[in-house]
């Protein structure tokens, strides 16, 4: 790779790739399809929004949560690649957490699956770390000035995960229900959960 | 490396992208992509800070061409490294799938590094005990290594107070170049916004893992 050299397009450049490392014996079409599947069926914010379910229906659940996350999650069935440590913040009328990658894309994939576009652009990674409110604003989310926010940059290993507040009017859903709430974007809090 | 990877508070970048509920991969070859580089560090025998390092070295105009390009051209740095690929290979090969009849060059000799690994993962026990406490001022080095590192530009040379002690873990700044995984404490160190951006930052705190050699005693 040299700088100088002339830009390929980024799809022809995986086809070339992959057809390289196939004819060497080093990937196949069954693991690459595997990988593919698992991450777009079973690995998923779909996950995190039952972690969240679990801990506002269940209070013991929810001291363990916020004490140790990554046992937590287990319990759950959720561990894996890039969730060795999982560490839950969690938000409250006054404290507000959102959780970015500044130098790459670190995200908790057990619970919330492959991170989104935006949290991936550098928009997102160079502003959050330094205007969080404004950031904030710009996705439709207007916090009011007396809530304190708490920026996590994800720089080691530790993964971080944001446990939203429940929202008003709930009290009677089923957990099943409770989960179909909640979002990504709740759980990496750039986000309310919204009352149905 | 003070590298294109390292954005944490640049400015120019614009509005942040609309949230939407898209799924992982827009199109079919963003998900081989992802399968290639999720699967990079074995093939070429490294390691995931070998991958962060390599994607860290893709030049800046294809590092901000979209987040897949980068990866896949990480990958194939890596592969490079390794002996596994060439570039004048790949785009001999890029040639041909455009039904251009080129020569395609040999394959290289491959020579994988060869790093003890302590076990699965990368949470590890350090044998000293850790430097600093819950409470301790600290000082962020003012470094500039060539290499890989995971101490961004924006804390450098500031100071922040310990907020947590994390888990144990392989010091990404040696594993990446092959050098060991010389384990290390690392810790939650919380920032003021108005260290990092000055008197009129919003109110805000930051919060960022930082190993310990990154560190300096505050008295």
């Amino acid at each position: 790779m040299t700088s100088a050299a002339e830009l390929l397009d980024p799809a022809l450049r995986v086809e070339a790739l992959a057809s390289l490392l196939t004819e060497r014996g080093l990937i196949d079409e069954t693991t690459i399809d595997t990988f593919i599947k698992t991450y777009e069926q079973s690995v998923g914010p779909m996950n995190g929004a039952k972690v969240v379910a679990r801990a506002w229906t269940d209070a013991e659940y929810r001291i363990r949560l916020l004490a140790e996350g990554t046992p937590a999650i287990a319990e759950l069935g959720f561990k894996g690649p890039q969730g060795e440590h999982i560490v839950v913040l969690e938000n409250t009328p006054t404290v507000h957490n959102v959780v970015v990658c500044t130098l790459c894309s670190c995200y908790p994939w057990p619970v919330l699956g492959l991170p989104p576009s935006w949290y991936k652009d550098p928009a997102y990674r160079s502003r959050v770390v330094r205007e969080p409110r404004q950031v904030l604003r710009e996705f439709g989310l207007d916090l009011d000035d007396h809530v304190e926010i708490r920026v996590h940059d994800s720089s080691s290993e530790v993964r971080y995960m944001v446990l939203p507040e429940r929202p008003a009017g709930t009290e009677n859903l089923s957990e099943e229900d409770l989960a179909a709430l909640v979002t990504r974007d709740a759980m990496v809090g750039v986000a309310k959960v919204a009352a149905p | 490396m003070d590298g294109i990877h390292d954005v944490g508070g640049m400015q120019g970048f614009g509005h942040v992208q609309e949230l939407t509920s898209a799924p992982p991969f827009g199109e079919p070859w963003e998900g081989k992509a992802f399968a290639i580089g999720a699967l990079a560090a074995r093939i070429a025998g490294t390691n995931l800070h070998a991958f962060r390092h390599a994607i860290e070295r893709v030049p800046p105009r294809e590092y901000l061409r979209g987040y897949w390009n980068r990866w896949t051209i990480g990958a194939q740095i890596m592969m490079e490294d390794s002996g596994i690929v060439t570039d004048q290979e790949v785009r001999a090969r890029a040639a041909r799938l455009s039904g251009r009849d080129v020569a395609e060059p040999p394959p290289p000799a491959p020579h994988k590094p060869q790093m003890p690994s302590g076990g699965p993962g990368n949470l590890r026990s350090v044998e000293s005990p850790p430097a600093f406490a819950v409470g301790d001022r600290v000082l962020a080095g003012d470094l500039h290594p060539a290499g890989h590192t995971r101490l961004p530009r924006y804390v450098r040379g500031r100071i922040g107070i310990v907020a947590a002690l994390q888990p144990g873990a392989v010091f990404p700044d040696t594993a990446a170049h092959f050098l060991g995984e010389n384990p290390q404490h690392c810790y939650a160190v919380e920032f003021d916004s108005r260290e990092l951006w000055g008197p009129d930052a919003e109110p805000f705190r930051l919060f960022i893992d930082l190993f310990e050699p990154y560190l300096e005693p505050v008295t």
